[in-house]
């Protein structure tokens, strides 16, 4: 915003040099020096992090018997002691998967309901009604994920091992309450739903009208309008908001917490009890920990937040390369 | 291919606004007929409500008869839809699907018309291609996206991909007004060629061209800021800026207003 090239400026008046007409201001200074500091304290803020994470996960892995990508065990109180991330990992990558698999089309829907088919009386409301979830506390999401999803998924649990036990995923071999990676799933999908619905919701609002009208004067039926307009032009604004929506679904803490019941084993079965995530281990178990219980959980924040920074990253990537085909030149 | 186009007693809204009133012309087949007049005079709204696309517009409605030689295209049978794959049309700024093909953007209202064979679909969008004089400039690169090409070029690829399908009438809203003089001119062939199949009728601004490529020409004009836009009148393109029968046409003409 600040820089000029030197074909955007007029010939210089030989009496006000340009550069000491902006900067002399004692308004121009303080701003230039609060942004300055605010994006220097924000680079420090995060270096301290991941070198405060590294630090410590550094030491506990030092101390870690066991491989600490590959054990199937988190006991680093243990005479040896002997933890491993391998579980975590799966179940925070499979819970999130199976949100995204449930949340996406149905955020992609509810937007375009929102942007394209609902009357205009009817879209705004709907549209705060769906922020409005995003507004919900996740701890109040783990109460009622606890006390109304885990028993009424019961049914849905019987009915899907009943018909599709031949998947595998859907095989259930233990008897028990749904306290399942899958129940957290399908929690973490309505908490995701809102941010992945308005990203989605804004791109489609954002289709040039001649695009669409492109399509409608080639005889396009609404929905075609859609598939040959709508959905291209938003395809990477809603691969970046699934990818948002991912980030938070890697994250989520409490309402998982409350849900899952916990145990280190690594079971495609997705609707038997048991499993973990990076961050509900962490909760569930920072409290009692010790002094390397605590550095082993910091590790395991360390490999959370490096998967968190690669699916902000890949968002990024898939966000810039949209710049280049948004098609903004026709 | 090519049928006579009958309006009466047409006028068109934006919610509670008459954007133009009572409106009754005929456009003949296998000719072109030209719409001018000052901007917001309704020109463009008056073409839009010849493919039903007036009403896509939030609050757009429409009284008046709009036969496509018998048949009302307003009539309580029939599917908007429909109309606009009969009637097709080009817009001000070219508007090639962005994430297509060259070769898809042609395709594009075939596909949706109905099933095609792989070299049955060749054969029509070289044909359009042709036909548009985009053939020997594309012939190529049929896979690149079309967002690549010229403004020009994109201008007659839209052409091509509303001759496609084969329409009964072209409807043109300005479509050289974002081009510069040569593929202005290129149009203008295109167009006199074009009116051998078609009925085309194209909103302008500029009158030249209007003289050059039409043989009739309308005049539309407002009787006051915030009245509704009307028809003042339609003759051939020699008499309107020869000898029109209107003051107000002579006027805007000579450049007197507008």
């Amino acid at each position: 915003m600040a820089s000029t090239t030197p074909t955007d400026l007029p010939p210089a008046p030989p009496a006000r040099p340009g550069k000491s007409a902006s900067t002399g201001r004692a308004g121009d200074k303080i701003f230039l020096g609060l942004s300055r500091g605010s994006g220097i304290l924000l680079l420090v803020i995060m270096a301290s992090i991941a070198g405060f994470l590294a630090y410590r996960s550094v030491i506990a892995i030092s101390q870690d018997e066991g491989n600490f990508l590959t054990t199937f065990d988190w006991n680093p109180a243990g005479d040896p002691p002997v933890f491993g991330i391998a579980v975590l990992l799966f179940g925070t990558v499979v819970s999130s998967l199976v949100a995204m698999v449930i949340a996406v089309p149905i955020a992609v829907g509810i937007a375009l309901f929102i942007s394209h088919y609902a009357p205009r009386r009817l879209a705004a409301p709907l549209a705060y009604v769906v922020d409005l979830l995003a507004a919900v506390p996740s701890i109040i999401y783990g109460i009622w994920g606890a006390l109304f999803l885990v028993p009424y998924l019961e049914g849905l649990n019987l009915w899907l091992d009943e018909f599709f036990a031949w998947t595998y995923i859907f095989d259930k071999t233990e008897v028990g309450v749904a306290r399942s990676l899958f129940t957290v799933g399908v929690l973490l999908a309505i908490m995701i739903l809102p941010i992945v619905t308005s990203v989605s919701r804004e791109v489609f609002l954002q289709v040039p009208r001649m695009n669409e009208e492109a399509a409608l004067a080639l005889g396009a039926t609404r929905w075609e309008v859609i598939r040959m307009s709508v959905l291209p032009f938003g395809r990477s604004g809603v691969i970046s908001a699934s990818m948002l929506g991912l980030g938070r679904a890697l994250g989520e803490t409490m309402a998982v917490a409350t849900v899952l019941s916990p145990s280190f084993v690594i079971s495609l079965h997705l609707l038997d009890p048991g499993g973990g995530t990076f961050a509900q281990n962490i909760a569930a178990k920072f409290d009692e920990a010790n002094e390397l219980g605590r550095d082993a959980l910091i590790a395991s924040g360390l490999v959370l937040f490096i998967l968190t920074l690669l699916v902000n990253g890949a968002a990024r990537l898939i966000i810039a390369r949209r710049k280049e085909y948004s098609g903004a030149n026709a | 291919m090519a049928k006579r186009i009958d309006v009466s007693g047409l006028t068109a809204y934006y919610g509670a606004h008459k954007a133009i009133e009572d409106i009754s012309m005929t456009v003949e087949p296998r000719s072109v007929t030209a719409f001018i007049g000052p901007s917001g005079c309704g020109k463009s709204t008056f073409l839009r409500t010849l493919n039903r696309m007036h009403e896509v517009t939030p609050g757009g409605r429409v009284e008046g008869k709009v036969l496509l030689d018998d048949e009302d295209l307003y009539g309580s049978d029939v599917d908007p839809v429909g109309v606009r794959r009969t009637v097709g049309m080009v817009f001000q700024r070219p508007n090639p699907f962005p994430t297509m093909s060259i070769f898809d953007n042609v395709a594009a209202g075939l596909r949706l018309n109905g099933s095609y064979k792989k070299n049955q679909l060749t054969d029509i969008v070289e044909k359009s291609l042709r036909s548009a004089n985009l053939w020997n400039e594309v012939k190529d690169r049929l896979n690149k996206p079309g967002s690549g090409l010229s403004g020009g070029q994109q201008q007659r690829l839209c052409i091509a991909r509303a001759i496609a399908v084969e329409p009964e009438v072209l409807l043109m809203d300005e479509p050289c007004s974002a081009l510069d003089p040569i593929s202005t001119l290129a149009i203008e062939d295109l167009i006199s060629e074009l009116k051998e199949r078609f009925t085309i009728v194209i909103v302008t601004h500029n009158m030249q061209q209007a003289a050059r490529v039409s043989d009739r020409t309308a005049f539309f004009n407002l009787a006051a800021v915030g009245q509704p836009g009307r028809l003042v009148e339609i003759d051939e393109t020699e008499r309107i800026f020869a000898n029109p029968s209107v003051q107000a046409t002579e006027d805007y003409i000579s450049g007197r207003f507008g």
